[in-house]
């Protein structure tokens, strides 16, 4: 990399995300605050055919929707009489590169390869790196990505360590970081220098591809049971994955389906720690990201971002680290599937929620990932005790991020643990009001925005807003 | 003795984007005290002795250069030894699905 400045870089950022992306987001600007949320849609040129028609070239989507018989029927040995309702899981590890996030992936590559660029960046630790190079070694085009992978001492987490492999073996160049939010500026350096497409995770592109899977969730739930699902359960971290399957969702014409967001409380730890990296045993998924980006979503590596989870999520939930390495095994030993921390998440929080509904309702863990070395609960509760976390059976409610994980001594002790969205969304409200300029005042585009961003009723929010201000 | 890598070997660099001085304002104390490091892998464009500088022709093609600290990197991330508060989950939830009845 040629020596250009931190500042120098950071400068320029805004030119080189919209010579990157393709999108000249400066043109969705309405009042202060709003921004035309529909339009950055629209403008993408793709329907929910369309993206169909790209993802079935590469075999992305399409998945099993599997029902969990004998978990439904381990929640009814512990629900009240009469609850306990049918659990079922979109398979999403039968995607090319093990994850949903092929789907986000296939239309960032086609639309990087429509508009002739030479290849891809993806700023991503996770499986979207994964996916995003398994895309572009299809396409032909070439990807770069960049992840946060190691600490000062130089040990890797192993689930990240993982996705290095499955980039290179794609034939990715990996950039590794050691912790620090510093990332996107080397990001924003490798976009310049290489003239290549952004595949973010929140431009539009990435959550048009994720509405295939609420939509095809939707219908296969139809078929197998002859009503839409009651509620569907998404893994929350940057809010892409509940934006996109909840816009599916509606697009099937599920409109009563309840959309929960589940995240694994990481409470305590930050996220820009050298020092807490390695003492999460989470990577994604987890409150850490989805608390910052449901109340405030343009923190990301696009202008505007196109995942607002608060939008879409009628109920939020927090489960524990201990509670879904606990549900992982319980997966493997009575369905038979190993799959990954990521749908797993969302797997507790079924489980503890089925219970709360009747037997003939019906509950879908939107997403599987694909497991193994480095993915596993054993290698992360190996390097978890490596770091002198305290590992022990007992009761969730007392695990400790960084310093405890509890695992259940019965599957009765799993609890989905509400968030306050109205406390969400007051703190959404207070981040969008910072950015007002002083005595800047709200415009009649910004209120309308604000209310669909909060689900707060307008004449409400009028209230609401003077209480913070 | 320090051997020279020739040429063409898979190789990992490695580099400092920012020194301890120089990260952003909003890092917390603990990072701030250590550089941001970065490392990369790629095949070695001309013979370079571990420790030293090296330059590097990534997947993309693209040169990259930084210290050489390691040749054919290992891949070491694994499950490591069998951890025992997950071995007996198994036969738990097997036990209470058959006192339940297995009310499918």
């Amino acid at each position: 990399m040629s020596a250009a400045s931190y500042a120098e870089i950071m400068a320029q950022r805004l030119g080189i995300l919209q010579r990157s992306t393709g999108l000249n987001y400066a043109s969705y600007a309405r009042g202060t605050i709003a921004f035309d949320y529909r339009g950055l849609f629209e403008d993408t040129g793709y329907d929910l055919e369309t993206v169909q028609k790209v993802q079935s070239t590469t075999a992305v989507g399409n998945t099993p929707l599997v029902e969990l018989h004998n978990i439904t029927a381990l929640a009814r040995t512990i629900a009240p009489a009469g609850k306990g309702a049918r659990i079922f899981v979109k398979d999403e590890a039968a995607n090319p590169s093990g994850s949903f996030k092929d789907r986000r992936a296939s239309l960032s590559i086609h639309a990087a390869g429509q508009a002739g660029y030479p290849g891809v960046v993806a700023a991503t630790s996770g499986n979207y790196g994964a996916a995003v190079a398994s895309q572009a070694a299809k396409a032909g085009l070439r990807c770069i990505v960049v992840q946060e992978a190691f600490d000062s001492e130089g040990i890797a987490q192993p689930e990240i360590a993982e996705k290095t492999r499955a980039c290179e073996a794609y034939g990715a160049e990996v950039i590794r970081l050691s912790v620090g939010p510093e990332l996107f500026y080397v990001f924003l350096r490798v976009l310049k220098e290489t003239g290549y497409f952004n595949a973010s995770l929140y431009t539009p592109y990435s959550i048009q591809g994720i509405e295939t899977l609420g939509y095809e969730l939707a219908q296969q739930v139809r078929a197998a049971t002859g009503n839409f699902p009651d509620m569907v359960i998404a893994t929350h971290a940057g809010g892409g994955n509940l934006t996109g399957t909840a816009r599916g969702l509606r697009k099937a014409g599920a409109t009563g389906t309840e959309v929960v967001a589940a995240s694994v409380d990481l409470g305590g730890l930050h996220m820009a720690s050298n020092r807490d990296f390695n003492r999460k045993s989470f990577t994604t998924g987890h409150t850490g990201f989805s608390l910052p980006f449901t109340t405030w979503p343009d923190r990301a590596d696009v202008p505007r971002n196109a995942a607002r989870p608060l939008r879409y999520m009628d109920r939020f939930v927090t489960v524990s680290q201990g509670e879904v390495f606990y549900i992982t095994e319980v997966l493997a030993a009575l369905e038979g599937m190993e799959r990954g921390p990521a749908g797993n998440t969302s797997l507790a929080a079924a489980f503890a929620l089925a219970q709360t509904l009747e037997r003939d309702k019906v509950v879908v863990v939107q997403e599987t990932e694909y497991t193994g070395a480095g993915k596993h609960p054993i290698a992360q509760l190996n390097l978890a005790r490596q770091m002198g976390i305290d590992i022990r059976r007992g009761d969730p409610a007392e695990n400790v991020p960084g310093e405890c994980i509890v695992i259940p001594v019965h599957p009765a002790q799993i609890a989905a643990r509400p968030v306050d969205l109205d406390q969400v969304r007051r703190s959404y409200l207070r981040n969008a009001l910072e950015t007002l300029p002083e005595n800047g005042l709200l415009s009649e585009d910004d209120r309308e925005f604000l209310a669909e961003e909060t689900r707060i009723p307008p004449e409400q929010l009028e209230a609401v807003i003077d209480e913070l201000q | 003795m320090v051997v020279t890598i020739e040429q063409g070997r898979w190789v990992e660099i490695r580099s400092v984007v920012l020194h301890a001085g120089e990260r952003a304002p909003q890092v917390p104390e603990d990072t701030r005290q250590v550089p941001l490091e970065m490392r990369a892998r790629g095949f070695l464009a001309r013979p370079a002795r571990p420790g030293e500088e090296a330059l590097i022709t990534t997947l993309t093609g693209r040169q990259l250069s930084g210290t050489l600290v390691s040749v054919e990197p290992a891949y070491d991330h694994g499950f490591g030894t069998p951890v025992p508060e997950l071995l007996d989950i198994a036969g738990e939830v097997r036990a209470l699905l058959e006192d339940g009845g297995g009310d499918r």
